[in-house]
């Protein structure tokens, strides 16, 4: 199998550096990818919660008239929240199938290889952040059909898919550091769904931060989501604005995603004890 | 130990390895040597500490005490280097069902850093040499259970490891597969440069393909050397379930490994 020059030499290569940690983050996003394209029908059953939220949710509020949104309509405010969600809403059930893995071996197989733990996550977290943009599409096209106005000018939909990236890659790897901190599948859901709705509640994705009581407003003020939506309705919608500022999102999802990344890449080799 | 009185570098030596779990010494003291090409066999039954040991060495877990040098390099100290030698086979068949097996192994070329063109060489070599060349391109979870165990030995000698470490490498499968898998690691010591360290509960296994055993026992080594030493040692028509009984005081087969084999069907079946 091997010749007896190359019995002399391992094929692995030593060095390190960025290229080599994007070459091994590559890795990943691209198995993660190939499994995607193989079984699409997660992205599209994800859809059909936001479509309830949109046209049932949004509907019927917009016709109380009871949520101050400006200019805006109130489903043409719900819009970037709804998508905020759905990013939330899937991205954060991520960490299951790395549980999975573990049980299978194949988180053993990848620990054992040289590649940097930090480079293993951020491979997922990408992955997670490219299956974002599937469900943005999604959300675009009904929004569309809604008749909402959507912004298509190119730096508000680069904006857009920066965020949507950052989103799910920032709640997938909260995921996956729960999933590294529970272990089993069976916890893991029910501190999933534990952590599902207060997220999305004390948001700015279904009212604005400004109607909120003041002990909402600072936990709102706390929590990724807030900014997240506040950058989404900035850049999605004709005439959306963006109560913190676009740099100011940027920033905070930045920081945010930096240190889960440092974090759960430090305790991700404790899931297979 | 001076390189002018023995100038053989152990590919994997212990020094009182020992892993706790909690009060409980599932490796307990341990010293190994295990020479250049070797085909060495952990023997013994479930509990042993075989599969501790194995992920002590393979540094997926942290010893409680004592110390380790696998391909000359310290598992706790040099982790990264030791693992750029080694390659590893879990108990479990690990392979991705979702992918196919070339893409497996295009993922352990690119986590191992070997470079594009070498790793597209070299995937048909190993999958031809595991005899798996035709079904490259086919998805994994159509794989049965020897198969998978293949690819997985392909996938772990693809970045050619110092050593190769099978935890239970035939654990659920047919006599068949079980011996396809046993010609390919014989083909492999006649070509010589990979030591490979398995654990194994079946003695015909540990009889059939090591060059030398350690015999486990509750963590401890019970006895280590070449299996017809061992087993002369007992007695002229003995066995290696005789050298187990006469050194532990019990049989190979106590602590039933029956959820261990159900645990791997159960992964078979899964994968279709």
């Amino acid at each position: 199998m091997f010749s007896r020059r190359e019995r002399r030499f391992s094929a692995v290569d030593k060095s390190t550096g960025p290229a080599v940690f994007l070459r091994q983050s590559f890795a990943i996003v691209d198995v993660e990818l190939r499994k995607v394209g193989r079984d699409p029908t997660e992205i599209f059953s994800r859809a059909i919660q936001p479509i309830l939220w949109l046209v049932i949710f949004g509907q019927v509020f917009e016709r109380i008239h009871g949520i101050p949104t400006g200019p805006l309509s109130y489903t043409a405010f719900l819009a970037p929240g709804i998508l905020a969600q759905s990013i939330l809403f899937s991205a954060i059930f991520f960490g299951i199938a790395v549980i999975w893995e573990r049980d299978l071996g194949i988180v053993h197989k990848l620990l054992v290889s040289p590649a940097s733990r930090t480079a293993l996550v951020f491979g997922k977290a990408v992955a997670a952040g490219v299956r974002g943009i599937g469900q943005a599409v999604l959300i675009y096209a009904l929004v569309f059909i809604m008749r909402i106005e959507l912004r298509f000018e190119v730096g508000a939909l680069a904006g857009v898919l920066a965020a949507v990236m950052a989103g799910s890659a920032i709640f997938a790897t909260f995921s996956l550091f729960v999933a590294c901190v529970v272990k089993t599948r069976e916890r893991f859901l029910g501190v999933g769904q534990l952590l599902t709705m207060p997220l999305f509640f004390a948001s700015n994705a279904i009212y604005p931060l400004a109607i909120m009581p003041v002990w909402l407003r600072v936990v709102s003020r706390l929590n990724p989501l807030t900014y997240l939506v506040d950058v989404l309705r900035g850049l999605m919608i004709q005439g959306g604005q963006s109560v913190h500022g676009i740099g100011t999102d940027f920033g905070v999802l930045g920081l945010v995603f930096v240190v889960l990344l440092a974090t759960t890449a430090k305790i991700y080799p404790s899931i297979i004890q | 130990m001076s390189p002018s009185i023995d100038p053989i570098i152990p590919a994997v030596k212990t020094l009182k390895l020992t892993r706790y779990y909690g009060s409980l010494a599932a490796v307990d003291q341990l010293d190994l040597t295990i020479l250049p090409g070797q085909i060495f066999g952990l023997l013994g039954p479930n509990g042993a500490g075989k599969s501790t040991t194995i992920k002590m060495l393979t540094t997926l877990l942290a010893p409680s005490s004592g110390s380790a040098m696998v391909a000359g390099f310290d598992v706790a100290a040099d982790p990264v280097n030791v693992r750029r030698r080694i390659g590893y086979v879990p108990q479990l068949l690990s392979a991705d069902g979702a992918l196919t097996a070339r893409e497996n192994m295009t993922l352990s070329g690119r986590l191992y850093g070997m470079p594009h063109r070498e790793h597209k060489n070299r995937i048909p070599e190993a999958l031809r040499f595991m005899g798996l060349g035709a079904h490259a391109d086919q998805l994994v979870r159509t794989f049965s259970g020897g198969m998978i165990r293949r690819l997985e030995i392909a996938q772990a000698l693809l970045h050619r490891p110092a050593v190769l470490f099978l935890d239970e490498p035939t654990i659920g499968l047919d006599p068949m597969a079980r011996r396809a898998v046993w010609e390919r690691l014989k083909d492999l010591r006649r070509e010589g440069g990979v030591t490979v360290l398995m654990s194994t509960h079946d003695m015909e296994e540990a009889d059939e393909l090591c060059d030398a055993l350690a015999l486990l026992h509750e963590g401890r080594m019970a006895v280590s050397g070449k299996p017809a030493d061992l087993k002369a040692a007992v007695g002229p028509e003995a066995t290696l379930e005789d050298v187990f009984a006469h050194f532990c005081g019990g049989t190979l087969r106590e602590g039933s490994d029956f959820g261990n084999v159900q645990q791997t069907r159960k992964t078979v079946q899964r994968r279709g």
